[in-house]
């Protein structure tokens, strides 16, 4: 285990959080107004922990690089949020939900953290209500659920197909009351450079004032990072197009050890790519296989209009492989299994890269308007994007770049493995092991932000109390700002011919097609290689118009791309190292005959932490064993 | 196609802007309007130009950070479409296309088609929350709540705060965006109880902002993307008497 | 602004009705209308209220107009198209030119019962028949009234919004209502113009 404590508390599963409560250390509410946190993301996660903590009574900093903290990019989930509310009686628990999530994540995620993430879902579902969050509600004015990827009970609580925009407009509004209060002062148009670290411990980060270029310190006793995933490395995703990873990275250089970076999440049901200069693929919700059919054509390369195909030369390929689940399919073997079907070329639409998902049942057998209820912004915005009336023909889809369920290595208490510097949402590893289920994005960030880190972080901060407030004077915030600057000079000043954005594009066409959806040790070797020379070109080749004093958007780009080559290097690093195939992780040498995955627990049961060794030299790898006391690890099936 | 661009640029806020022409030679009908931007911007820097600054990130209408006014029109000539949305599709070969930032003042360009729009957050900081601490809240459906209610609240809380409204109204007045969040929690027990406050505080800070006032003109409900209704303004004006 | 300027409305068809006397060749029942208007002690009080009313709708619009206009310092070059309610954009013009021929109305009858300009009060019949005479007096009087119409077919619909009565079904009506006002109002007044300029 080495230097990997993960903190898991003593006791039965359904206890340790309980009793983790109980015994843990806090901090009494005259000290919590000394101590400063701070907050780099507004998210689900970054907005319910900056106004949890706030509440609490803390000092608190929030950072985001947007203009406001309404726009984090938790805005744009769709279908919805889950919790164990069992309120349609079909036989759900918090520990069916804990059980549905460690299967889904193909038994690679921390039992006690899994079940700690369904236990608090409850009190989000609560909250938002509370918050005035306007979820679905049935005649009798009861909150309506509808069943969601992967699982069979309905527990997923949705407004429409906009859950993240209301939940995040929500964290936004308790937000704004603890700004109005005095709690949480907000910094926004900031991008975090620098981790500051005193003593070994986080004490502050540096940032740069997007609007005026101005590299500025800030200090605190905590470091919290609530900054997301790093799906844009692949370029086009269905990720906000300025999501980075950066901010991660940071902290990861600084000696946060970066934990499954090779587990992405390729979503089932995007807008396909229709042409080279996209730049981005728009996500449909997930919620649209409860009543779309996906399906091909049976015969090979049929171009005929999917209206004209009869019903039976049309192949429903998830109905007939996995009779259980059908079209509600955890995402991975969803997206793998389109992935097969248009490399056998069975595709459809000119490029032969989509699917189709069909409504022409749904809509026979419920009438267009209930549809149109559902989905109608969803069918909506289908259309804006590709002029096809969904309502008319079928849908068509294909897999893209969505969620990434590694990240900063986080113990029971969210605690990176630099001490005060604390990573939650879908910037640590998270509780989704190697795939995540649908609705429990939402649900885990919103639990992490509001209900776990502020309990968890009193633990180390009791032992702060005595800690005045941190100067920005000392020499470690020195050196970090040079760094900082030196960083910026070194890309301002290579002056070379290219744009980030075609580094990224290119970037991340080598990661979709060597590292995206399966992977072969071949291709990653291959993907090592080609990364390894864009780099190089990168940091000869780009060119930053303007200057660093100012709104330059070009340098905040680049200073991403760069930040990406070294990511993509270790996630393509992560990907060799795991022989086995696990959820999203799909090495095509380890499958069974029938093309599913093949898992190796003997060997890989295990979270991959690495550890990062200076530039140039090899990530260390650090194992934390998986252990499972409450489960059994099953052959993952949907047949 | 071929397209002619005239955009705004403008170096900082205290700058003089003024229009630019570009011409684009080779634009794809099946480009995204922001997509003919980075091809632009693409160009530009090849050629060690500044590209055009522009806000935007999610860029499937959701996140609001995107907004230019174009040809007349916050967010381009469709209805119900933010400008990430726009495709070229609906523009024609050798078209004229006017692109500049929205105009108000309590919206100060920033740089190019960038404009500060935090006085819509300090509006939402005076009062657009409901005052519940993370922990006391009661069962969820402990509180019934009529669906038509529910769904209405909906409807208007699906505002993205892209300042649509205000770049299209001929008095830059913020009133749709403030009637959004005021008729979100009008229309839901949990927002009634703080109701008089909230729309005391939030208009008070809108007036501070320097917005104008609305005369009823309609545009902002035509160019809004989200389709938020007129009927949020009655609202509005209806909690608005109800506080005094 | 909506308060004063409904209360407007309601005054505009009861100065209709008594003009419509103005048709009739007996000078005695509008001569007797314009005396009761004059006298009546609970007409005097509507009278403040209305002369109130003008004030208030006049230089409120005017204050919030300047403030219209300083909310949007630096225009559009490419104009702006959106779409609305037409002449809700020329409220502040349309207002301006009812408010130039209210200017010329006082001098021709309400400054003469006051006394400010002589003339006499007991007569208006008279006086109206004489002014009717003058074309030019009526060119400015059909132009004035039509502004009046456009003025009021927005007002009428705006003043319920900002009063927050906005309704899915009477919201619709009260648009209808406010187009035949805005119509038969201006129509009325035109109509007793025309009539007495042209037919008499």
């Amino acid at each position: 285990m080495g230097k990997l404590v993960s903190k898991i508390p003593e006791g039965p599963l359904a206890q340790k959080w309980t009793r983790y409560k109980a015994s843990v250390k806090l901090v009494n509410p005259a000290n919590k107004k000394k101590i400063e946190i701070i907050v780099v993301g507004t998210g689900l996660s970054g907005a319910g922990a900056a106004s949890a903590l706030g509440e609490l009574g803390y000092s608190v900093k929030n950072f985001c690089y947007q203009d406001s903290p309404r726009r984090a990019h938790s805005v744009a989930a769709q279908g919805g949020i889950n919790a164990a509310k069992n309120y349609q009686n079909d036989g759900d628990s918090t520990f069916r939900l804990f059980y549905d999530m460690i299967k889904g994540g193909d038994y690679r995620a921390r039992e006690a953290n899994v079940y700690r993430a369904a236990e608090v879902s409850n009190q989000v579902i609560d909250h938002f209500t509370a918050l005035g969050v306007p979820f679905a509600r049935d005649y009798g004015g009861t909150l309506d659920t509808r069943s969601f990827g992967g699982v069979q009970v309905s527990r997923t609580f949705y407004a429409k197909g906009q859950t993240g925009q209301q939940c995040l407009l929500g964290a936004y509004s308790s937000l704004n009351r603890q700004i109005k209060k005095g709690n949480v002062k907000m910094f926004p148009r900031r991008e975090m450079l620098e981790l500051v670290l005193i003593n070994g411990k986080a004490r502050g980060i540096i940032t740069r004032n997007l609007i005026t270029g101005a590299i500025e310190r800030h200090s605190a006793h905590a470091v919290v990072l609530a900054t997301g995933g790093y799906g844009t490395i692949y370029y086009l995703s269905t990720l906000a197009v300025n999501s980075n990873a950066s901010a991660a990275w940071k902290a990861h250089k600084k000696g946060a050890f970066f934990a499954n970076p090779s587990f992405v999440q390729i979503h089932p049901t995007s807008i396909p790519q229709l042409n080279e200069y996209q730049s981005k693929l728009t996500l449909m919700s997930e919620s649209l296989r409860n009543d779309g059919r996906i399906w091909v054509p049976k015969q090979k390369g049929d171009k005929r209009p999917a209206n004209e195909i009869p019903e039976e030369e049309r192949d429903y390929y998830l109905e007939r492989r996995y009779p259980t689940f059908g079209n509600l399919v955890p995402r991975d073997v969803a997206s793998r299994a389109a992935k097969e079907r248009c490399d056998a070329g069975y595709g459809v639409g000119e490029t032969g890269l989509a699917v189709n998902l069909d409504f022409r049942d749904a809509i026979k057998k419920q009438g267009k308007k209930v549809i149109e209820g559902k989905y109608g912004n969803l069918f909506e915005m289908y259309e804006h994007i590709t002029g096809i009336n969904p309502y008319e023909e079928p849908m068509r889809i294909y897999p893209a770049g969505h969620y990434t369920m590694g990240g900063l290595w986080v113990d029971y208490e969210l605690m990176t493995t630099v001490p005060g510097l604390y990573s939650i949402g879908e910037s640590n590893f998270s509780d989704h092991g190697a795939n995540r289920l649908g609705a429990s994005s939402l649900m885990q960030a919103s639990g992490d932000g509001y209900f776990i880190l502020p309990n968890t972080i009193n633990n180390y901060l009791a032992d702060e109390i005595r800690t005045p407030a941190i100067s920005t004077d000392s020499p470690e915030f020195e050196e970090a700002e040079k760094d900082a600057r030196e960083r910026i000079n070194r890309l301002m000043s290579v002056k070379g011919r290219k744009s980030a954005l075609s580094f990224h594009k290119r970037l991340g066409k080598i990661m979709w097609d060597h590292a995206g959806m399966s992977r072969n040790e071949e291709g990653l070797n291959t993907a090592l290689k080609l990364v390894r020379e864009l780099e190089e070109e990168f940091w000869k080749e780009i060119n930053i118009p303007g200057s660093a004093d100012e709104l330059n958007m070009e340098l905040e780009k680049a200073g991403r791309v760069a930040d990406y080559f070294e990511l993509a290097e270790l996630l393509i690093t992560d990907a060799l190292n795991r022989r086995e195939s696990c959820g999203a992780h799909f090495r095509e040498e380890f499958q069974t005959p029938d093309g599913e995955a093949k898992r190796n627990d003997e060997e890989f049961a295990y979270v991959a932490a690495w550890e990062y060794a200076g530039k140039g030299n090899p990530h260390i790898l650090h194992r934390e064993e998986l252990k499972f006391e409450e489960v059994e690890m099953k052959v993952r099936s949907y047949k | 196609m071929k397209l002619t661009l005239k955009i705004w640029r403008q170096k900082n806020a205290k700058a003089k802007g003024d229009f630019v022409t570009y011409q684009m030679d080779d634009v794809s009908p099946e480009m995204a309007f922001l997509e003919m931007l980075d091809a632009l911007n693409k160009r530009l820097v090849e050629e060690d130009k500044e590209p055009v600054a522009f806000d935007h990130d999610c860029r499937e209408g959701i996140c609001g950070s995107c907004g230019m006014y174009i040809n007349g029109h916050p967010h381009g000539p469709l209805p119900g479409l933010t400008t990430c949305h726009l495709s070229m599709r609906h523009f024609r070969d050798g078209d004229v296309i006017w692109i500049e930032p929205w105009r108000a003042k309590p919206f100060p360009v920033i740089r190019d088609l960038i404009v500060d729009r935090s006085a819509f957050d300090k509006i939402q900081v005076a009062g657009g929350f409901v005052s519940v601490n993370t922990g006391s809240a009661p069962e969820a459906n402990s509180n019934l709540i009529r669906k038509h209610d529910s769904d209405a609240a909906f409807d208007s809380a699906i505002c993205i705060g892209c300042g649509a409204c205000v770049a299209a109204c001929k008095n830059a007045s913020a009133m749709l965006f403030v009637s959004a969040k005021i008729s979100q929690f009008a229309l839901l027990p949990q927002g009634r109880v703080e109701a008089v406050d909230r729309v005391r505080a939030m208009v008070a800070k809108m007036d501070e902002a320097g917005f104008g006032n609305c005369s009823n003109t309609g545009a902002c409900e035509a160019e809004c993307p989200k389709h938020i209704k007129l009927a949020n303004i009655a609202r509005l004006n209806r909690e608005y008497f109800k506080a005094y | 602004m909506a308060l004063a300027g409904l209360f407007l409305l309601m005054f505009l068809p009861v100065h209709l009705i008594i003009n419509l006397m103005l048709l009739k060749s007996d000078p005695v029942p509008f001569n007797r209308a314009a005396h009761f208007m004059a006298t009546f002690p609970v007409v005097k009080i509507v009278e403040i209220a209305l002369i109130a009313a003008i004030l208030i709708h006049i230089s409120w619009g005017i204050f919030l107009q300047i403030q219209n206009w300083l909310a949007r310092p630096v225009g559009y070059a490419g104009g702006n198209k959106s779409e609305t309610s037409f002449f809700s954009r020329f409220m502040i013009w349309t207002g301006a030119s009812v408010l130039t021929f209210l200017v010329l109305h006082f001098f021709n009858f309400y400054f003469i019962k006051l006394g400010l300009v002589p003339g006499d009060p007991e007569n208006f019949y008279s006086v109206a028949h004489n002014l009717f005479k003058i074309s030019a007096y009526n060119y400015i009087y059909l132009i004035c009234f039509v502004l009046l119409g456009l003025h009021l077919f927005h007002a009428f619909s705006s003043a319920f919004q900002t009063l927050g009565l906005n309704h899915r079904i009477w919201t619709p009506v009260v648009k209808v209502f406010a187009l035949i006002y805005s119509i038969l109002i201006p129509a009325g007044f035109a109509y007793i113009s025309l009539t007495l300029w042209l037919f008499r």
